[in-house]
């Protein structure tokens, strides 16, 4: 069971830097979704006892809310706004490889130094789930295309959710679910409002937006 | 209440209520006489209030009750002012700590409604009698406010009753030479709150001149003779002030017959200086107030920092 | 107690009641308005007795927050400012519940909300007994205030004022924040028990404090040289809100101050001199404004930045008093300034009311285009001649009562206290006397110019009295004015017991409060004398003729009304000696030649001393500003990447580089 749990933490990261090596917006997508789905067979890896029934329910809400409906929503956004490929990032594709590699080993060295009250169910988890938010902000901070910020936005999420495994003793899953709920919601959000601004702009560039200043 | 006191009041009231009108009577024969005329009676005072008190009036269809109730309202602040001063023995009709403050605020009371009568009659005349009043009686509070604060200071008391007798019962200007400093700023402020020459010529009706004499054109009959005698009044009550300040008092009657010598004494010092002095030009008349105002500061500090 | 809480939760029922009924305004404003009357109704009924009683409690309320829990209390000084807060509060907004609609009023659901809030928020200022819950509740007090600065906000000016308002609060605000924390360092945390009980502070400890307190408190006490904003601030407001404004918010700066000065124990007696020099300078300041003002608004506005100065010169009369150890002074001090919080509250609400029923009726703020109102808004012109009067500081009305005990204990102390102390007390009064004399002057000029003469323009000719709610508001208001000043006695035993805590005693002294009551005959005597020669007068005149006739116009066959005196040429002979404090920018020439033909020439007034203050300070402060703006760069990416490696920043620092 632990190594599935390290195959699975390993997987996740992975996944994270396919998504920045991907100029298809699509394929970033894809990527975050595989990731969802992984991390919704975790809680089984990782041996939490809470009743077989719960933990399949929670399995399922996981799968289908991270790896199907909000990359679907995903793809209607994407669909309506008509964009394929990510153009001109801030940081090239090869750099920005290489930082989130760089990245992935800084989270590796501090979540080693993270000491945790109680003993994590894997020693992966930690350092996985750091590195998953590094991931997760550095694809927010260098992309121009605001779906890219939504792609940025859910590995954040999946980051935080592995770091929830760690603490499952204390956090009780309905805060896990409402916290899934909040992605929804969120997304849900984040699609209208890329809908409307590509119907007002003809475009969704971020980079457009840059009268944040007196 | 036995009988010195209710004499003592008496003679307060009859003091205060029939001695003013003597007053301008007898500066301007003091003017008359250093003019080389005759000039007119001493009693011309009284004979002029009993032909405005026989007379009707004529209002200006622009006024409203404001300037009907001005010469009164004025009036009866400046006797009520002469009620807290004591002008026969040791204490006033009304006397209490502080009483000094309310001394300044009636006067300024009466100021009040009658630049608001002058302003009333829609006239530029009256109107600009009543912004130079205005104007200059900013200026001229102060300074009283230093001289009064400089008699309480040389007395370590705040009313008139504890602050003017210790003052006169000696010879008050050898104990204190600084009053005589503060004298002659009350002096000075003497002759701006009451019109008189080189603040105002109260004989001229000339726009260039006129203060005081200009905000009361429009009033006639009884209303003249109530603001002639609030005038007098009011020239009264400084002079009783000014004697008070350089004169002994003994205890009894006595004072007030001391009182009566000295503020016929101040009413001949006014008509000296007014015989003396051409009037300032009215850019200067601040100035004239500061520099009463510096007299007055100088008395208190040196007060201060002698020590009592 | 209870009433208070009642009053409360009414105030809280208020401020949400118009998001309920948001879709219509109006009947949102009307409900809001009257929640909050009879939420002010309730607290100065609870605030009375509490203050006839003596109450003085403490509670602890637990709060589910990290910050524990909070303390609010209740004493003769909270209790006196909570009734000045609600009676002024519910006297305005029963005016405002006439008169916003009348004035075509928009958004009312929204003032209505704010002004409930804002009550609120001053009554738990009052309240409070700890930092935390004193410093929450006044940022809510300044926001919510905003709001209703700036609740014409399609008006430039309103949104202009209502910013200059804001940044003068905040910046106060910042440094009371680090008052608080010094305090509670003193005393080991937040509460004002414990700070009271640490212990006396070091000198050099309590001086910064108290400067602290001064400009922190002092900005929106509205003292030189940070009273810039109310000039603005009061004539853009609604006038039911300007009235809240100057006659509660500012009063909560000198209530800070009070407080502060509760907590740092027995003062030093160099306070009560910058006290005394503040003051002065203000009330200074304030009155020669007001003296030179045109608009109506404007100069109510700087008078009353006057009266403020008044109230601080009287705070430094007391702290002189305290520190001197002559209790008689400290209480004259304090109870001058108490009570000239009261009648100042009331008065200028009155006045502010007034002159938005003038600038409704007539359409305009400038004097320079009123006169003859008096004819045709006889109980307009009534309220404001006492009003008018009250402000000048003369009998019988009440401000002459605050400002004669102000007075007193300045002349008893320069006549008794040792020689800093009494030259500080002369020059209090002295400074007192010149403003007194300037306010005078304006309020005669504000009441001659507008409400007597002639009419200067078209605009006064159609004016009428508004009626109904609004005049009955402003009449209750005028009729606590009048009685106060012919009561003295009942006026100068308000804020006894308060005057007393704050002078450091446990009981008013015995002979402070004989005098009042000589001077209360003597306001009695006043008014006799006066009686009796109008009738004297009208005697004389029953059997005489009286004939009404145009005014002497000197031999001019022509006078017109506009030849009358303007507010602006009304304070001419005294300007020129102020040119420092006040200047007056001139653009432009006067008619030139014998037959001359148009001309321009513009004036305007300039706070010179005010702004050499502020001005310099205000552009070196942006100018090093300027420098850290350049990390502003507009982009979104920008920002998040600040936050991304602050993060890993802070991680690396906590994990591994110190652990």
């Amino acid at each position: 069971m632990g190594q599935l749990a390290d195959l699975l933490l390993l997987l996740v990261v992975v996944l994270g830097l396919q998504a920045l090596a991907t100029s298809r917006i699509q394929g970033a997508v894809r990527a975050v979704a595989l990731q969802g789905a992984a991390l919704s067979l975790l809680p089984f890896a990782l041996g939490h006892a809470l009743g077989l029934g719960a933990m399949v329910a929670i399995a399922a809400i996981t799968f289908a809310l991270k790896a199907v409906l909000i990359p679907r929503l995903l793809t209607r956004a994407i669909r309506t706004a008509g964009v394929v490929h990510e153009a001109e990032p801030f940081v090239s594709l090869h750099v920005s490889v290489m930082l989130g590699a760089a990245l992935v080993g800084a989270a590796f060295w501090l979540g080693g130094a993270l000491e945790l009250p109680w003993p994590a169910p894997s020693r992966l988890v930690v350092p996985s789930a750091l590195a998953t938010l590094f991931l997760g902000l550095l694809v927010t901070v260098s992309r121009r295309k605001a779906v890219s910020q939504v792609v940025g936005y859910l590995m954040l999420e999946n980051g935080i959710f592995v770091f929830g495994q760690a603490l499952a003793h204390q956090v009780p899953f309905v805060v896990e679910l409402g916290i899934l709920l909040d992605v929804l919601v969120g997304v849900f959000v984040m699609g209208i409002a890329i809908h409307h601004i590509s119907r007002e702009f003809d475009h969704i560039d971020v980079d457009a937006l840059s009268t944040l200043r007196d | 209440m036995n009988a010195a006191l209710l004499l003592e009041r008496a003679l307060h009231l009859a003091l205060l209520l029939a001695l003013p009108p003597l007053l301008p009577g007898v500066v301007n024969r003091v003017k008359a006489i250093v003019a080389g005329r005759s000039g007119p009676g001493l009693l011309q005072g009284y004979l002029d209030l009993a032909k405005l008190l026989r007379k009707g009036a004529v209002y200006s269809r622009t006024t409203t009750w404001i300037f009907r109730a001005g010469p009164v309202v004025g009036l009866a602040a400046v006797l009520a002012a002469g009620l807290l001063l004591p002008l026969a023995g040791r204490t006033a009709l009304l006397s209490f700590p502080g009483d000094v403050i309310a001394f300044a605020a009636l006067l300024g009371l009466s100021r009040f409604f009658t630049v608001l009568a002058a302003l009333d009659t829609g006239s530029a005349f009256e109107g600009m009698g009543a912004s130079r009043e205005a104007s200059f009686s900013a200026f001229a509070e102060p300074v009283l406010f230093l001289v009064l604060a400089t008699l309480c200071v040389a007395a370590g008391a705040a009313g008139f009753g504890e602050v003017l007798e210790p003052v006169g019962t000696a010879a008050a200007a050898l104990r204190h030479p600084v009053l005589l400093v503060a004298a002659a700023a009350l002096f000075a402020v003497l002759l701006a709150e009451n019109a008189r020459i080189p603040v105002d010529d109260p004989n001229t009706h000339l726009e260039l001149t006129m203060i005081h004499e200009v905000m009361v054109l429009d009033h006639g009959g009884p209303d003249l003779a109530f603001i002639q005698y609030g005038a007098a009044v009011k020239l009264f009550l400084f002079s009783a002030l000014l004697a008070h300040l350089v004169l002994p008092f003994p205890a009894g009657p006595a004072g007030a017959a001391v009182l009566v010598l000295g503020v016929l004494g101040a009413a001949v010092a006014v008509g000296l200086v007014e015989s003396a002095m051409a009037r300032l030009r009215m850019g200067r008349v601040p100035q004239f107030l500061v520099g009463a105002g510096a007299l007055a500061a100088l008395a208190l500090a040196v007060l201060l920092t002698r020590g009592r | 107690m209870s009433l208070l809480a009642a009053a409360a939760l009414l105030l809280l029922a208020a401020a949400l009641a118009p998001v309920l009924l948001a879709r219509r305004d109006a009947a949102a404003f009307r409900v809001g308005t009257l929640l909050t009357i009879a939420a002010c109704a309730a607290g100065f009924a609870g605030a009375t007795a509490a203050l006839r009683d003596g109450l003085n409690v403490e509670a602890t309320f637990d709060w589910p927050l990290p910050i524990g829990a909070v303390r609010a209390g209740l004493d003769p000084l909270s209790a006196f400012f909570l009734v000045v807060l609600f009676l002024v509060a519910g006297l305005a907004a029963l005016h405002g519940l006439a008169a916003h609609p009348a004035r075509g009023g928009r958004a009312g659901g929204r003032a209505a909300a704010f002004y409930a809030l804002t009550v609120l928020a001053m009554a738990g200022v009052v309240a409070a007994r700890d930092g935390v819950l004193f410093l929450a509740a006044w940022e809510l007090m300044t926001v919510a205030s905003y709001f209703l600065v700036a609740h014409e906000d399609e008006r430039p000016e309103a949104r202009r004022a209502g910013m200059t308002y804001l940044i003068f609060s905040h910046a106060g605000a910042a440094l009371l924040f680090v008052l608080f924390a010094l305090l509670a360092r003193h005393g080991g945390g937040f509460g004002f028990d414990a700070v009271r009980a640490a212990g006396p502070l070091a000198p050099a400890l309590a001086g910064t404090l108290f400067g602290l307190a001064l400009a922190g408190f002092g900005g929106k006490a509205a003292l030189f040289p940070l009273h810039l904003w109310a000039p603005d601030a009061y004539p853009e407001a609604p006038p039911h809100a300007a009235a809240l404004l100057s006659g509660a918010v500012s009063k909560m700066g000198i209530y800070g101050l009070l407080r502060a000065l509760d907590l740092l124990g027995p003062p030093e007696g160099w306070w009560g001199t910058a006290l005394v020099a503040v003051g002065g300078a203000t009330a200074v300041t304030g009155a020669l404004h007001a003296f030179a003002q045109r608009d109506l608004k404007r100069l109510v506005a700087y008078s009353s930045v006057e009266n403020l100065g008044v109230v601080a010169l009287g705070l430094g009369v007391g702290v002189l008093g305290r520190a001197h150890g002559a209790p008689l002074v400290a209480w004259l001090g304090f109870a001058g300034a108490l009570l000239h919080v009261l009648n100042h509250g009331l008065v200028k609400s009155l006045l502010l009311l007034l002159a938005g029923d003038v600038a409704d009726a007539t359409g305009t703020r400038a004097l320079d285009r009123l006169g003859a109102l008096a004819r045709r808004m006889p109980v307009t012109g009534g309220a404001f001649l006492l009003g008018a009067l009250a402000l000048a500081g003369l009998p019988p009305l009440n401000v002459f009562v605050s400002e004669w005990l102000l007075l007193s204990g300045a002349l008893r102390g320069a006549a008794t206290l040792p020689a800093e102390a009494a030259a500080a007390a002369v020059v209090a009064l002295a400074l007192l006397a010149l403003a007194g004399g300037l306010a005078a002057a304006a309020f005669v000029k504000a009441y001659g110019v507008g409400f007597l003469g002639a009419p200067r323009s078209t605009a006064p000719l159609a004016a009428r009295d508004p009626g109904g709610l609004r005049q009955g508001a402003v009449l209750a208001l005028a009729g606590v004015c009048l009685t106060l000043g012919l009561a003295p006695e009942t006026a100068a035993s308000l804020p006894a017991a308060a005057a007393a805590l704050a002078a450091g005693l446990s009981a008013p002294p015995a002979a402070a409060l004989e005098p009042v009551a000589a001077l209360s005959r003597g306001v009695l005597l006043l008014v006799l004398l006066g009686a009796a020669l109008a009738a004297a007068r009208a005697l004389l005149l029953r059997r005489r003729e009286v004939r009404a006739g145009a005014t002497w116009g000197c031999g001019y066959e022509a006078p017109t009304a506009r030849m009358q005196y303007t507010a602006a040429s009304f304070p001419a002979p005294a300007l020129g000696t102020f040119e420092g404090l006040l200047a007056r920018n001139v653009v432009g020439a006067g008619p030139e030649g014998y037959f001359p033909a148009a001309a321009r020439r513009e004036e305007r007034l300039v706070d010179t001393a005010g702004e050499r203050f502020v001005v310099p300070l205000a552009r070196r402060f942006l100018q090093a500003l300027a420098r850290v703006r350049v990390l502003q760069g507009g982009r979104l990416q920008l920002y998040l990447l600040y936050v991304f490696a602050t993060l890993v920043l802070l991680l690396a620092w906590q994990l591994v580089l110190s652990p």
